[in-house]
């Protein structure tokens, strides 16, 4: 395997697909539904990576209190919604997490 | 009147507090992509050529357990065929563009610089048509330059401090956080809650899919549900 040529097929491939309808603009028209469903794609794409990762991140669903990253996301999120601060939520959430892994072990 | 210096410069701003999660997912990825065996100018060639760190770190996972290379390939493509969404998402306020601004937009087009810009282009015009002459890609181009120059940067410097850098600390968990902190404001409304917890719950449930295609089945159907509850109203 050459990893190179691994590395720069993926990068095409990512790349064609950010390029995609920024180029396509214009020259297709867009029904007026899919003007509205764009709307809902920073919360379901954003939430849809958030999830996996903290009520899964072993592979198996785990909402027991052994799952740090389940609490600290939660409680991130609290942050993130009372505080709309992008900075605490990111050092509450990580402190949080470094004190329960601390205390779980 | 917004000049295109003032529009680069709140862009870069607009980014700031994002990079405080993505600097420690960088240098996360620096370190794994040496424990992988990945030699370390192709670990910092792959931040500029792919330039979408989940999936670089997937990749470097795959490389590491010695998965063919047309598997990573297809990997990597599934797992950023998001972007096609955010491109969609953004295509309508760059209309107006000269065809190299698209060409360099594109390639700055990551979830971090996504995430800021939409947001600014939404409040600066709700309904989402076309664009008059507000600079307004500037904006884009100063959120991308400042992701761009720190995603080269905590690469290289995950690539110097390597092994020093310890597991225990869950580094990887800042980008969870800086998604959380973006995603958690914009849930003021029914439709968008209803979108983000069923992409979220589908994203559970299809994880094990084939090539990683659980997220962007996970993403539509969060984005049908977000119509539908939209539409019941």
């Amino acid at each position: 395997m050459n990893i190179w040529l691994v590395m720069l097929s993926a990068g095409l491939l990512t790349y064609a697909t950010r390029l995609s309808f920024i180029l396509l603009f214009g020259r297709i028209d867009m029904p007026p539904i899919l003007r509205r469903a764009l709307h809902y794609i920073p919360p379901a794409v954003l939430t849809a990576i958030i999830f996996p990762e903290i009520f899964s991140p072993n592979g198996q669903p785990d909402l027991s209190l052994a799952n740090p990253r389940f609490l600290a996301g939660v409680l991130a999120a609290l942050v993130a919604w009372r505080t709309r601060n992008v900075v605490l939520t990111i050092l509450i959430g990580m402190g949080a997490l470094l004190a329960l892994q601390a205390w779980l072990s | 009147m917004p000049t295109p210096r003032s529009e680069f410069l709140a862009g870069l701003r607009a980014e700031l507090p994002i990079l405080v999660g993505v600097i420690p997912f960088g240098l996360i990825y620096g370190a794994l992509a040496l424990t992988a065996g990945l030699p370390a100018g192709a670990a910092q060639a792959m931040s500029a050529v792919v330039f979408a760190g989940s999936s670089q770190f997937i990749a470097t996972q795959l490389v590491g357990v010695n998965t063919p290379g047309l598997i990573i390939v297809l990997t990597v493509a599934v797992v950023n065929l998001r972007h096609a969404l955010y491109s969609a998402s953004v295509a309508p306020y760059l209309g107006r563009c000269s065809r190299l601004w698209k060409w360099l937009l594109a390639y700055l087009l990551t979830d971090e610089a996504y995430a800021v810009t939409i947001l600014h282009y939404r409040q600066a015009n709700p309904a989402g048509t076309g664009e008059g002459p507000d600079h307004k890609n500037w904006f884009f181009l100063g959120s991308g330059l400042a992701l761009w120059s720190t995603w080269q940067l905590s690469t290289a410097g995950g690539l110097l401090l390597g092994a020093i850098i310890p597991a225990g600390w869950s580094l990887d968990f800042t980008i969870a956080l800086t998604f959380i902190a973006l995603v958690v404001p914009a849930l003021d409304n029914r439709p968008s809650l209803a979108a983000a917890l069923s992409a979220g719950l589908v994203a559970l449930l299809a994880r094990d899919m084939p090539l990683k295609l659980g997220l962007v089945t996970a993403a539509l159907v969060g984005v049908v549900v977000g119509l539908w509850i939209e539409a019941r109203r």
